[in-house]
């Protein structure tokens, strides 16, 4: 048996033994997570200087600090999450029991991604213990040193037999896909994310795919320029441009294209001083493979900030592009890098054609004072999520779904989502051997007398009380 | 009888005609017609019109196809369109507002709410043993959360594939909903084009087919697929009530039904009480010559009558009640088959027929434990008068639906998800769930202009004093403090 084939069997027979199904224990265990970020800052933040190139402060904030506000909201709410829903009855069932019951799925896949390896590794992971699965931990083998430090502190602080860490590359990763999974959660780009699903199929396995897309950037001439740029220049320039709802390019009148270029250029010296290359909050490119890629996407781009780099360093410095053209090379797949092009349009209706040209991208963000133009950037055009006048924050509500659509991915997570869609939601009807008198008129002999009885009594037509299905209630505290 | 345009023309025409109608449906989504609820209103009651108008041509193409009786017919395919029809009109408006959600102090100012919004041209391929119910029902979600509909009816339920290809286009609009025939080549060639989501009925064999053609777009897919349904009786039983809901659940529509109990599993003393029970329910129902009565339907084709004789004459348990059988007539009486072994043939596969092996397990825990070494079903069931049995066979078991004391009528409410787990498929619908299934829930966040001084807090320098700052603002607990 391979190693990851060993792995899997563990946890399924840890599954089975039924221990993940008490709340007490799937809050025990998060608990325990929660004591390794309190307990391990330390080496959390100096696997992720050595791999990203990020302060500790830095390294909190764009990974820790969500962790542990997602954990404590799990805590929160996880009886409340884990309880029978019940739903609406119609006058067949008024006596009986009718409810959705969550339950845990079995073994859950984890493959997390090297951008931010802890939030997108352990954010799932976390859904997965919830929802009473035991889930098997694959991470992102581009982030070497985080990587380990996952497989070496996962263990001491959770169960290990239920949360393997399996870490490894191409060949690991495939090995463990041949095995039987109850779901798949995969985050990472869209090309793995076909062969994940293609793998998936052979089992029948559901998955989640976090994939990405190149983000547009709408900025309105009529807006505050400046304090648009800044959020911007903050939402791109965040761990050197490798951010799956980074944005991408930027669409503006020509007009103030020069504006823009100046207020960005304003924003980068001052978060990041003259000389990025030094500044300890600016991040590195994860590795020269990549470093490779992004460069060879300024071949014919007309640079108007930036484009200092240092190949033995990963550094790029914070860089933006004018006068992009849509078939220039930066524009053809998704950036994940610190490039910010700008392709000038004439009108927020070119702007609306050529975001639609392309796949449907994981973020969708529009700069404007006029609700108006908010609303149709809105309605005409589709992502996984939509930001008006900022960029990035809406990961930061746990309250909304955080996913993509069509190429951009398939499922959500994130608080409550997270439990749902690692979980079986199994509708029960609990019904008594009594009534048998009300059963009889669905029982042959038919005639069309029991036929009309029958669906008065069922349907909720019937009774105006009854009527249809409700909404589950918005998730509110 | 209606002429199929592509059924017998050469090939090549086929794949053109695909490629026009896909092209004019997705020309129609994207020229935004299908987002106003007004138009999803009026295709909805349209669909409603075509039920009500055509009840009877329904009736009678069932009839043909699966010689199902009007009884069955009507329940099982046309009250419970029309009750989901009800429901989607109903709550198309509250299905389609915006669902606010709680948010932190860090973006209490701003606007956050969930969109559902349609996902594009959407695929629906049905299965032929409820060829109406399970092809419109999710049709009516698909249309309720606004999208553009290929739909597939299964060529198997021949009669009713012709009917739904001459109705469709008379009652809803051409642009935005196209019926495309054919049988398993035709299928394939369809599923190489890209969909914005798949909805699949069906069997897990090409189930697989389904998904690997969708992983090719990275396109979501519904699958709602069968297995063996368990059925298991413990514990103090009212014999008599229970042999009526087993009979009337297990035989509906000659047992091919994917949430049909499969397979029982009592004691000796249970079988011994439960075999005249249902000996005598199935003479009330059906009378004393069953293919005689029209209450009864048949095997729909040659194929699978073929495949359940062949069960029936592997199997080495006792036939004690029925057994007969009729090939011209493709029937098969509802049958009974006791000292069946974990191994029988009738243990291998999803009967979908009617026959009902019974295996003698003493205890309730041995009984669970066999059920665990099967695929997960679409449905568990258990009949109990101790609440404590069905409570440990709920807590000890894992499908797509629970019901106790009863078959079949969970599916029947709109308001619990529909859908399978494992082997038994994934996804689910029925009422607000169907639309759910066939939308995009966004994420939107409106924010405003003000504030940037508490924004200041996330940009570098970085700095500890910003950054406990930030943990205050951004944990749910400070919007109680507020």
């Amino acid at each position: 048996m391979s190693r990851e084939q060993q792995a899997v069997a563990r946890a399924r027979k840890a599954f089975e033994t039924g221990r993940s199904k008490s709340v007490e224990y799937r809050i025990n265990q998060l608990k325990n997570l929660q004591r390794l970020f309190s307990e391990r800052q330390k080496e959390i933040a100096a696997a992720i200087k050595k791999d990203l190139n990020k302060t500790e402060v830095g390294a909190q904030f764009y990974e820790t600090l969500g962790l542990e506000g997602e954990i404590s909201l799990f805590i929160k709410n996880l009886k409340e999450w884990a309880a029978p829903r019940h739903v609406k009855k119609n006058l067949l069932t008024m006596s009986d029991t009718v409810y959705i019951h969550p339950e845990p799925l079995g073994v859950v896949l984890v493959i997390g991604a090297w951008n931010y390896p802890w939030a997108v590794t352990i954010r799932p992971l976390i859904g997965a213990i919830a929802a009473g699965n035991a889930a098997v931990v694959k991470p992102s083998e581009v982030c070497v040193h985080t990587s380990k430090v996952m497989e070496d502190l996962l263990p001491i602080y959770i169960d290990k037999e239920l949360y393997p860490v399996v870490t490894g590359g191409v060949p690991e990763t495939q090995e463990l896909l041949r095995q039987k999974f109850d779901h798949i959660f995969y985050t990472g780009n869209s090309t793995v994310g076909k062969v994940i699903m293609e793998a998936a199929a052979k089992h029948l396995t559901p998955v989640t795919l976090e994939l990405g897309g190149k983000s547009p950037c709408y900025i309105d001439k009529n807006c505050d320029i400046s304090i648009a740029c800044r959020r911007v220049t903050w939402g791109k320039y965040s761990n050197c441009g490798q951010t799956c709802i980074a944005p991408d390019y930027i669409l503006c009148e020509p007009s103030i294209q020069n504006r823009v270029i100046e207020e960005v250029k304003k924003c980068i010296k001052e978060f990041y001083t003259d000389n990025p290359k030094t500044c300890p909050d600016y991040g590195r490119i994860i590795n020269q493979r990549h470093f490779k890629r992004v460069m060879a996407m300024l071949e014919d781009s007309n640079i108007a900030v930036g484009g200092e780099n240092d190949e033995s360093d990963c550094y790029i410095a914070p860089t933006v592009l004018r006068d992009v053209k849509p078939e220039a090379k930066v524009m053809q797949e998704e950036i994940f890098g610190p490039l910010l092009p700008i392709l000038p349009v004439s009108s927020l209706d070119e702007a609306i054609k050529l975001i639609n040209k392309g796949e449907k991208p994981l973020a969708l963000y529009v700069f404007s004072p006029d609700n108006k133009v908010i609303e149709r950037m809105r309605d005409e055009t589709s992502s996984g999520g939509f930001l008006a006048n900022d960029c990035l924050v809406h990961y930061s509500v746990s309250a909304l779904p955080f996913g993509g659509v069509g190429n951009s991915g398939i499922g959500c997570y994130h608080g409550k989502f997270s439990f749902d869609r690692l979980s079986h939601l199994r509708g029960c009807l609990v019904k008594k051997l009594k009534m048998e008198g009300v059963n009889d008129m669905r029982y042959p002999p038919h005639t069309l007398k029991k036929l009309g009885w029958y669906q008065w009594t069922s349907f909720p037509a019937s009774c105006n009380v009854l009527r249809g299905a409700e909404k589950p209630k918005p998730f509110c505290s | 009888a209606v002429f199929a345009p592509w059924a017998n023309t050469p090939s090549g025409a086929p794949c053109k005609r695909r490629a026009q109608v896909l092209e004019r449906l997705r020309t129609a989504f994207e020229s935004r017609v299908t987002i106003p609820e007004k138009f999803r209103r009026t295709q909805l009651t349209n669909l409603m019109s075509m039920i009500k108008d055509n009840e009877e041509q329904i009736v009678n193409a069932l009839h043909k196809d699966l010689t199902k009786p009007k009884f069955e017919a009507i329940l099982s395919e046309v009250e419970i369109v029309m009750n989901e029809l009800h429901c989607a009109l109903s709550n198309l408006t509250s299905w389609m507002q915006p669902e606010y959600v709680s948010k932190n102090l860090a973006t209490k100012l701003d606007e956050c709410f969930v969109r559902r919004e349609p996902l594009g041209v959407v695929l629906i391929i049905g299965p032929w043993n409820y060829p109406m119910q399970l092809l419109i029902v999710p049709l009516i979600g698909a249309i309720a959360a606004g999208n553009c509909v290929v739909i597939k009816p299964s060529e198997v339920s021949a009669a009713t594939d012709n009917l739904i290809t001459e109705l469709i286009p008379k009652y809803l609009s051409k642009d935005c909903y196209a019926v495309v025939r054919g049988g398993a080549k035709e299928t394939q060639a369809l599923l190489k084009n890209r969909f914005d989501h798949i909805f699949y009925t069906g069997s897990q064999a090409v189930a697989r087919v389904v998904l690997q053609a969708a992983a090719v777009h990275l396109t979501p897919v519904t699958l709602e697929l069968g297995g063996k349904c368990p059925c298991l009786i413990y514990g103090r039983v009212n014999a008599t009530a229970a042999a009526h809901r087993l009979v009337w659940s297990k035989f509906f529509n000659a047992g091919q039904s994917c949430v049909a109990p499969d397979y029982v599993l009592c004691s000796k003393a249970t079988c011994d009480a439960l075999v005249p029970a249902l000996r005598q329910v199935l003479e009330d129902f059906y009378g004393s010559d069953i293919q005689k009565s029209p209450d009864m339907s048949r095997i729909v084709t040659p194929k699978h009558w073929t495949r359940l004789m062949g069960l029936l004459n592997r199997t080495k348990g006792k036939v004690v009640v029925g057994g007969e059988h009729d090939e011209k007539d493709r029937y098969i009486a509802p049958t009974v088959v006791v000292d069946v072994a974990e191994d029988d043939a009738l243990m291998e596969e999803e009967i979908f027929g009617p026959i009902l092996p019974i295996l003698t397990i003493e205890s309730l825990e041995e009984s669970i434990k066999l059920t665990k070494t099967k695929e997960k079903p679409l449905a568990f069931y258990v009949f109990s008068d101790e609440s404590s049995v069905v409570k440990k066979v709920l807590e000890n078991s894992s499908s797509g639906g629970f019901c106790s004391n009863d078959g079949i009528v969970h599916m029947a409410l709109p308001g619990l998800p529909f859908g399978g787990v494992g082997n038994s498929g994934f996804g689910h619908y029925h009422g607000h769930w169907g639309f759910e299934a066939f939308s995009h829930q966004r994420a939107v966040m409106l924010r405003g202009w003000a504030l940037e001084k508490l924004n200041a807090l996330r940009y570098p320098p970085y700095s500890d004093e910003k950054l406990s700052w930030l943990r205050w603002t951004t944990s749910p607990k400070s919007c109680s403090i507020m």
